[in-house]
């Protein structure tokens, strides 16, 4: 009598540990995708943070270093508590497997809390371009309270008949005012803050993503859907999980840590 | 669109008739269905961008500004760019013939992640949707290229479009990481490494490129995008940020991009000419390894782009000398392929029709790329229309005309029917000769200083232009003819049988249209590929 096919064993596999492979590489593939996504941002901070080194680190001191950290150890803990579930899934321990994937999710949801209150501080202290910046709170000092040149002419140097006049001994400096100066400097710290926000809430896209899939596979191992035999997809949904911490570790000494002074 | 029965029996169960109904496609798992989704989107696609090909050529046939003023023009020649690029030539071999064949040039059953690959084909229409939509409200006219600060600034549609090709960049990762893990992990009992076929290896080079390259561009549109909406400076120089770091960026992804156009075409290119030449490809490891060596080196070359950008000299010269280093695994591939040609026994089917005119046209379009990585030429015919000429002669002379050679090739495998020889071969050399009395005296008045991206132009070019418009004239006539016959063959073509072309391809060792899971029985593979003019295959083994 031939054996009934594995319910697991997707039609397009020859077996389960073909299935298992493809499933991992397919998530490291996935992985090393978004490894350049964030890499675009983290390429474009590096080179702001070269060129305007005092204004991120001005900006950097107004973070709290307290909530980052708070944020990083429950972030931790979560990277923990779903290594304990791949081992659980492994193991066949149904209940712990559950509770670590809730585990898991919850401490994800509390990093995500915890951040929400930290955006709603940053908020209260003036800290939002656009919706709320205390431009009055940045002041230049040492190497860039005389900023950087423009990149270009000012209209200015442009001859009558089209030709470019020759710069001066010194290259012209378009915010040679102490008042320009502070509102360049500004501009930067807005920038950095930028950063701050599109690189830490893309990482939270990442992490809500995150949570929902703990919350489906909790709900699937809940139904007994895992076994020893059967549990790739808690190893790859791991993999995910763990990548996003990775990501945050990157974060929190780049956005957080510069300043020197807190 | 299966072969007439003969004697009585009922039509063998292939993939198009295993079910009927439009959501039995709509939410099909089979690649070779989703390929067929694909080939249909990419065709209307293809006749937008063609469109607006046409309008722009129309008004180019007069130095003045007559058919449309500046700002449509912008919009004309912005929106031709991103259709042809993005939603075009990107996915066109992947999506179309890269589905349909990969899996069973490996001899498996389907992709690593049949749901991925219905997934990828939906974010393409969600993508192209956006861009649509751009287009309709009255869009955008930052070129193709989305430069700051402009792009940021433009009171144009340039955030749904920008969303656009964000959206449809995750469609090409999607099919990019599935060609990956089947390549890997699903090859038939004994397909070695060295046993595939070119087309695999030239589709895994693809993959790599799209799966590094596309995230970064979609994260610079994303910024972009960000800027416009909350009015900081990312990019903006007025607010601290810098238009340059916006190029690298784009250019990080986009002069790859342009290696994910060429690279499948070049893996069709090598089935096509082993097949109608008889004959191995000669220097199989050589022709592997060049596919993989363009996809390194060109991750390295993207600031080509950007010699007049400000970029510093220096940078520029390594760029420049990279860029002379990036053509070598290119010519090493036309060296082999015409090598494979010499002595064999060539037949003149459509299909070798087009893949000679790609070894001609995407040489001719090869060396002019090397004239544009030379510094001091570059400088003077940059943002010319000798630039516009040298990409389309990669792009369309290339490209477009393997997949042409492609999809005349697996034609009979997909639908079971053959096209009609008899207009097919008129239709490549209109579509050859078209091509040339387009884009070679595009060479010619860039070279003479008029630049891309003009709506006029003085009057000295315009016998120049003209010529370049009656051979677009021309060009789609060659292009409605296949669009014509390919439609008709579907109910009036002759049935192909299982393998028309006597290829040695382990696709064609099933029947044509395949059955769902492609192979009866998993193929085992003894021999290497194009093991032609040795002895007689036995019938069975591939």
């Amino acid at each position: 009598m031939p054996a009934k096919p594995d319910p697991n064993l997707a039609h397009h596999f020859e077996d389960l540990g073909q299935q298992h492979e493809a499933a991992t590489l397919g998530m490291w593939v996935f992985l090393a995708t978004e490894l350049m996504f964030f890499g675009g941002l983290f390429t474009g901070y590096t080179i702001y943070r070269s060129q305007y080194p005092a204004a991120f680190a001005a900006a950097s001191n107004h973070l709290s270093v307290w909530i980052g950290g708070i944020n990083t150890i429950v972030l931790l803990t979560s990277s923990l508590t779903m290594a304990l579930a791949v081992h659980a899934a492994q193991t066949g321990a149904r209940r712990t497997l559950v509770a670590m994937l809730l585990a898991t999710a919850g401490l994800g949801s509390l990093f995500l809390a915890i951040k929400a209150y930290e955006y709603y501080v940053d908020y209260e202290e003036g800290l939002v371009p656009v919706l709320h910046f205390k431009a009055e709170e940045f002041q230049p000092s040492g190497s860039e309270a005389r900023p950087l040149p423009v990149r270009g002419l000012a209209p200015e140097e442009l001859r009558e008949d089209g030709n470019v006049a020759q710069p001066a001994a010194a290259p012209r400096d378009r915010y040679a005012m102490p008042t320009e100066a502070a509102a360049s400097f500004a501009r930067r710290v807005e920038l950095f803050l930028m950063f701050y926000y599109i690189m830490t809430g893309i990482h939270a896209v990442h992490l809500i993503i995150g949570i929902a899939l703990m919350l489906i596979l909790a709900h699937k191992a809940q139904r007994g859907r895992y076994a020893p035999e059967f549990y790739y997809p808690i190893e790859v949904g791991g993999l995910y999980w763990h990548f996003v911490d990775v990501i945050w570790i990157f974060l929190l000494p780049l956005l957080y840590l510069i300043g020197g002074s807190h | 669109m299966t072969p007439p029965s003969l004697q009585g029996e009922p039509a063998p169960v292939n993939y198009l008739n295993v079910a009927f109904g439009v959501r039995s496609w709509l939410l099909t798992l089979d690649h070779k269905r989703i390929g067929i989704l694909y080939l249909v989107s990419i065709t209307l696609m293809f006749i937008l961008g063609g469109i607006f090909a046409t309008i722009i050529r129309l008004e180019l046939l007069t130095p003045g500004p007559d058919l449309v003023d500046r700002d449509t023009y912008n919009k004309l020649f912005t929106m031709h760019g991103i259709i042809m690029v993005f939603f075009f030539l990107i996915p066109a071999i992947p999506a179309t013939m890269g589905n349909f064949v990969l899996p069973m040039m490996l001899g498996a059953k389907d992709l690593a992640f049949p749901r991925l690959n219905l997934l990828s084909w939906y974010i393409y229409m969600i993508g192209a949707l956006f861009t649509l939509w751009a287009m309709v409200a009255g869009g955008v006219d930052t070129g193709w290229t989305f430069y700051t600060p402009y792009s940021v600034k433009s009171q144009t549609f340039v955030l749904p479009a920008a969303l656009g090709v964000f959206i449809t960049g995750f469609s090409s990762i999607l099919t990019g990481l599935n060609f990956i893990v089947t390549t890997h992990r699903m090859r038939a009992p004994g397909l070695t490494w060295f046993r595939l076929p070119l087309f695999i290896w030239s589709s895994y080079a693809t993959s790599i490129i799209i799966l590094l390259g596309t995230p970064v561009i979609a994260i610079t549109i994303l910024l972009v995008g960000i800027e416009r909406v909350v009015g900081v400076g990312i990019f903006d120089p007025d607010l601290g940020g810098d238009p340059v770091l916006f190029q690298h960026l784009f250019w990080f992804y986009s002069h790859p991009a342009v290696y994910i156009m060429v690279l499948p075409a070049m893996g069709v290119v090598s089935e096509l000419v082993s097949v109608f030449s008889r004959k191995n490809v000669f220097g199989y490891h050589f022709v592997a390894f060049a596919s993989l060596a363009i996809a390194v080196l060109g991750f390295l070359v993207w600031g080509h782009h950007m010699f007049v950008s400000s970029q510093s000299v220096f940078a520029g010269m390594i760029f420049s000398a990279l860029s002379f280093l990036v053509a070598i695994p290119s010519a090493v591939k036309v060296f082999n392929w015409t090598a494979t040609l010499w002595r064999g026994s060539i037949s003149y089917d459509t299909p070798m029709w087009f893949a000679l005119g790609f070894i001609g046209l995407f040489t001719m379009g090869g060396l002019t790329g090397l004239f544009l990585a030379a510094l001091g030429t570059d400088l003077h015919v940059t943002d010319t229309y000798f630039i516009v000429a040298h990409f389309h002669f990669i792009m369309v002379g290339g490209t477009v005309m393997a997949y042409m050679g492609g999809l005349h090739y697996w034609w009979p495998k997909m639908t079971g029917r053959m096209y009609p020889e008899v207009w097919a071969r008129p239709a490549a050399f209109l579509i050859f000769f078209g091509f040339i009395l387009t884009f070679l005296p595009q060479f010619v008045v860039g070279y003479l200083g008029m630049p891309r991206r003009y709506h006029q132009y003085v009057p000295e070019y315009q016998v120049l232009n003209v010529m370049s418009t009656a051979g677009a004239s021309i060009l789609a006539v060659g292009y409605v003819i296949p669009l014509v016959y390919f439609f008709w063959s579907l109910y009036y073509g002759r049935p192909a049988g299982p393998n028309p072309w006597r290829s040695y391809g382990l696709e064609w060792q099933t029947p044509s249209p395949p059955p769902p899971d492609n192979f009866p029985v998993t193929p085992v593979v003894t021999r290497a590929p194009y093991h032609y003019g040795e002895e007689v295959a036995v019938a069975g083994q591939a």
